[in-house]
């Protein structure tokens, strides 16, 4: 009685749950949690509860379906629009920087909810219009897109801002924009790269030159980068081992439980610790990208497939920080780096990948 | 119209099947130039930043020697390293140094003069490098910081080792003093190609001893590997190759005879250098007054800086080597010599002096008034005539009487091994043409030639070379290069090197004139005017008494005792060597203004004489024998 009591309560736990998704994702974990306690061992224990809350939060996701979603997509992104408007006016500076909000006793960093809400409300957008898209609606959804990036990019957070207009690009270039478009405005893009560092605070330009030639500011903006990549280059093809990076444990690592804690991951496990790495999250995207191709609506679709590249995105542009190929901006390494945040965002999406995944046969009819 | 949306469906599922693989081959490309910038990183530079990597994490640490002990002849310290704490501030990682510091100064005890220093150190230097707030922190004040190291970023306890100068002010112009590496010092250092050996010391040999043999005592330099993290702390050493000490010297001088004639002279100035003839090494090298070189070690303050150095009595002139003054009539029994072995006298010849020495137009005067009569050579020496030297002089030339007086090292550096050695006067007519501009300068004057014979005019000698100069007498015309070190000990393993005598040169000086002179000169202290200095001396000494004039007096002018006049008054002279028969010590002592050598030089040397050969302590400072004979 008692038994079935249980095996009804662990049925009733793990059934929206993706078995493929939680095992990588559990994998990834148990590598953040080894590398993390060897970046500061003091933070594990935080990171354990993070990791809690956040899987609590996967779950409730994973148990809303698509249809549930939807409904979301509109009052959560423009609340989130609002909050991003409420950060530019009273928000709280802190190291230079507008992007916390006071609400009664806790604070909360707007843009973080829109790493969900804007691939959500543009899935949403594309959906409704969906038998006939025009060009028309392609622009509106750019526009729906750039709002809220401009808003985090002033604040500003370049690496938030980033992760969102790719979400968002994502959206749009799995909608189907085509081709020639899509060719053109590439090179609009990268005609007007001009005309962006003309817009770019002067530490964001710092941070770009001297990505170019970290020599130049060896002390400065130049000492992340180079001692990161000592880090990576001294580790070698075995590592040092862990709890042996010199790199991370004399300090010349800044940062190494937050956005440089890859450097002390590839110091201490090497080319090999690199590839184990980028298997898992290869594993992880192409279950996503699987997911999301076996989708049953449009929406569904869209929603999983922009979620999957931009967890992609978060990876790429971290390991790439890191290892001296991508300027530096505020990304952090997913389900590895330290902190609450960002695991929460991260894993509501994962929630949603599983959502879909668990009704793809449902919404068929 | 269902098959239509059906249809439509299935494109557009097929569409995004396509867009989601362009995507899926996006990821992996990317991925896949992230692993070949891994691959690059961990394979192909790992060397390299393997090599940086280390770099970081070790740091080199030099380990300072202890400096080498110097000790006198028989042993006594003069000076010595030892360790203690100090508080430094590194003053690049201090914002407010001024409030720092007067947050120090609530916890460790910081004096005005403290500040001063470190202001002064802080200008000179370039903020990197830490520097001391205070020096010699008692056991309670390393505790009572440590309490609060925290307060203070940027500030340190260290060990550091500091000099100390036992003897304080006596010896000090011997064995100079070290003070703090300075930018001049930098350079030389760099030249030398030692400055690997001198990381981590901060400070070095600036005079005397300490300066001269600082290669010898600054020892070699070792090292530490640390490993430090981030912030320059050290986390652990990893090797360590042990520092080399410095060598210890021990000097020919005698610190027990420095302070007899320290004493002696008591509040007068001068010089006395003593010399052991067989060897060339100094017994006693006393430069009066004196200075304490404990004040330089920590960077002198700028008010005992003040003091010392514009001091009308000028106590940091070494005025045993560095001072020339002209040798009076210590010069006649060289004269004699020179007469003696160029064949222009025999002993035997005699003179008659009338009291002066008519030349040309001028009338050269005796000190004795109606002069010593009939006068031989041995007699000329004994009462110091001058009328026998005038003429004797005028016989011998210029010429003669320089190239004779040379031999003996007169008017060249004797190569002593402590710096600031003038070279003094011997005048010639080469000299002069060299010294002076003007045609009419440049000729030399036979009148100048009599006053060169009793030891005026152009004649300007250091102590040093008047001693020399004895000591070559003594030692019958052999003579050693004056030096101050006796032997270099190993401090590891305890050898010891010897600094041999270096022969100068031999006189060929014919025996029985040598024998003459120095008769003669222990007649002057038997019989002539260093009689009553040597009145009832237990050994058989030889000496001459000396006379130099500051400034011509006019005729029956009168000395006032006050200070402005003390400056114009005569240096006093005596050189002397003893026992007569096998010279152990010869020595020249000079006090300036003293007056007739006779009165308070030669006392000084009778202090000297006994405690070196008999042990005897003087009771006070040398009497100076007011009544004593003008005849010098």
């Amino acid at each position: 009685m008692i038994r079935r009591t249980i095996d009804r309560l662990a049925d009733r736990i793990t059934a929206p749950l993706d078995g493929t998704l939680v095992a990588i994702v559990a994998a990834l974990m148990t590598l953040g949690c080894i590398t993390l306690y060897s970046a500061a061992p003091g933070r594990l224990p935080g990171q354990i509860v993070n990791l809690l809350v956040a899987f609590g939060l996967m779950w409730i996701a994973a148990n809303l379906p698509p249809q549930q979603l939807m409904r979301f997509a509109v009052p959560v992104y423009f609340g989130g629009l609002a909050l991003l408007v409420a950060v530019a006016l009273f928000g709280e500076v802190a190291n230079g920087a507008r992007r916390w909000l006071h609400v009664g006793v806790t604070r909360i960093q707007p843009s973080e909810i829109m790493k969900i809400a804007v691939p959500l409300m543009l899935a949403w957008y594309f959906s409704r219009h969906e038998a006939v898209l025009k060009l028309r609606d392609y622009f509106v959804a750019v526009v729906l897109l750039l709002l809220p990036v401009y808003l985090i990019a002033r604040q500003p957070d370049l690496g938030t801002a980033v992760l969102i207009l790719a979400a968002g690009f994502y959206v749009i270039f799995l909608a189907g924009l085509s081709w020639k478009i899509l060719v053109t405005l590439a090179i609009a893009a990268g005609a007007s790269l001009p005309l962006l560092w003309s817009v770019l605070h002067d530490y964001q330009r710092q941070r770009i030159l001297t990505l170019l030639d970290p020599s130049t500011d060896p002390l400065g903006a130049g000492y992340h980068i180079i001692q990161s990549t000592i880090a990576v280059g001294s580790g070698g093809i075995l590592g040092k081992g862990w709890l042996s990076g010199t790199q991370a444990h004399l300090e010349f690592i800044p940062e190494r439980s937050t956005d440089f804690i890859f450097a002390v991951f590839s110091e201490e496990f090497g080319l090999i610790g690199n590839c184990v790495l980028l298997m898992l999250y290869t594993a992880l995207i192409m279950r996503g990208l699987m997911i999301a191709a076996n989708a049953p609506t449009f929406f569904a679709r869209l929603l999983a497939g922009a979620i999957t590249l931009t967890f992609f995105t978060y990876a790429f542009v971290n390991m790439g920080m890191v290892s001296g190929i991508l300027p530096v901006v505020g990304v952090p390494l997913p389900l590895v780096s330290y902190g609450g945040t960002a695991l929460v965002t991260l894993f509501v999406g994962f929630g949603i990948l599983m959502s879909i995944q668990k009704h793809r046969k449902l919404v068929n009819t | 119209m269902r098959f239509t949306e059906l249809k439509n469906q299935e494109r557009e599922t097929q569409q995004f099947r396509l867009r989601l693989s362009v995507a899926a081959g996006f990821v992996l490309t990317l991925f896949a130039v992230l692993l070949l910038r891994f691959a690059w990183l961990q394979i192909v530079q790992h060397d390299y930043y393997l090599t940086k990597a280390e770099d970081n994490r070790i740091s080199i640490v030099p380990v300072v020697p202890n400096r080498g002990v110097i000790t006198d002849r028989n042993g006594i310290v003069l000076a010595r390293s030892y360790s203690a704490y100090t508080l430094e501030i590194t003053p690049s990682k201090v914002d407010d140094l001024e409030k720092m510091i007067n947050e120090l100064a609530e916890i460790v005890d910081i004096q005005v003069k403290d500040r001063k220093r470190f202001r002064k150190m802080l200008d000179e230097s370039k903020g990197f490098e830490s520097l001391p707030i205070r020096n010699r922190l008692s056991d309670e004040e390393v505790a009572r910081f440590a309490a609060n190291r925290y307060r203070f970023p940027g500030v340190d306890i260290r060990a550091r080792l500091f000099r100390q100068y036992p003897l304080g002010i006596s010896s000090s112009h011997v064995l100079g003093y070290i003070g703090r590496i300075n930018e001049r010092d930098l350079e030389g250092i760099e030249q030398a190609g030692i400055a690997a050996n001198y990381r981590g010391t901060d400070h070095i040999g600036k005079t005397g001893i300490e300066q001269s043999y600082e290669r010898h005592l600054h020892g070699i330099t070792g090292s530490e590997q640390v490993e430090v993290d981030a912030g320059g702390r050290a986390v652990r050493v990893l090797a360590r190759t042990a520092p080399v000490s410095g060598n210890n010297l021990a000097l020919t001088l005698d610190a027990k005879l420095q302070e007899v004639v320290e004493k002696a002279f008591g509040e007068r100035r001068g010089a006395l250098v003593a010399i052991d003839p067989k060897t060339g090494g100094l017994l006693a090298l006393v430069s009066m007054p004196g200075y304490d070189p404990n004040l330089f070690v920590d960077g002198i303050d700028t008010q005992n800086w003040d003091l010392l150095n514009n001091s009308p009595e000028r106590p940091l002139i070494n005025r045993a080597l560095n001072g020339t003054y002209p040798p009076g009539s210590t010069l006649k029994p060289y004269l004699a010599l020179a007469a003696l072995e160029l064949g222009k006298r025999t002993q035997q010849q005699t003179i008659f002096d009338p009291g002066y020495f008519n030349f040309g137009d001028h009338r050269f005067r005796d000190d004795k008034a109606g002069g010593h009569g009939t006068v031989d050579m041995y007699k000329s020496i004994v009462v110091s005539c001058d009328t026998y030297y005038y003429v004797l002089s005028n016989d011998l030339g210029i010429d003669n009487i320089s190239g004779f007086l040379g031999q003996f090292g007169f008017g060249s550096r004797t190569g002593v091994d402590i710096e600031g050695e003038s070279e003094g006067v011997l005048p010639s007519q080469e000299w002069k043409r060299k010294r002076f501009r003007k045609p009419e300068q440049q000729k030399w004057y036979a009148g100048e030639t009599i006053s060169v014979g009793i030891g005026q005019g152009y004649n300007a000698y250091t102590p040093l070379q008047l001693a020399e100069a004895m000591a070559a007498i003594a030692n019958n015309g052999v003579m050693f290069r004056p030096h101050l070190v006796n032997y270099v000990e190993d401090a590891r393993t305890g050898e010891r090197t010897q600094i041999e005598p270096k022969p100068v040169r031999t006189l060929g000086l014919k025996p029985e004139s040598l024998e003459f002179i120095k008769r003669a000169m222990v007649g002057v202290n038997k019989e002539g005017t260093g009689a009553r200095a040597f009145a009832g001396a237990a050994y058989v000494s030889a000496g001459k008494t000396g006379t130099a004039q500051v400034i011509a007096l006019k005729q029956n002018e009168k000395y006032v005792e006050s200070k402005v006049k003390d400056i114009h008054r005569d240096h006093a002279l005596f050189i002397a060597f003893a026992p007569a028969d096998e010279p152990k010590i010869a020595l020249a002592v000079l006090v300036e203004n003293g007056g007739f050598g006779a009165r308070s030089a030669a006392p000084i040397a009778r202090l000297v004489l006994d405690y070196y050969l008999l042990g005897k302590l003087p009771p006070g400072p040398a009497p100076a024998n007011e009544d004593d004979a003008e005849e010098d």
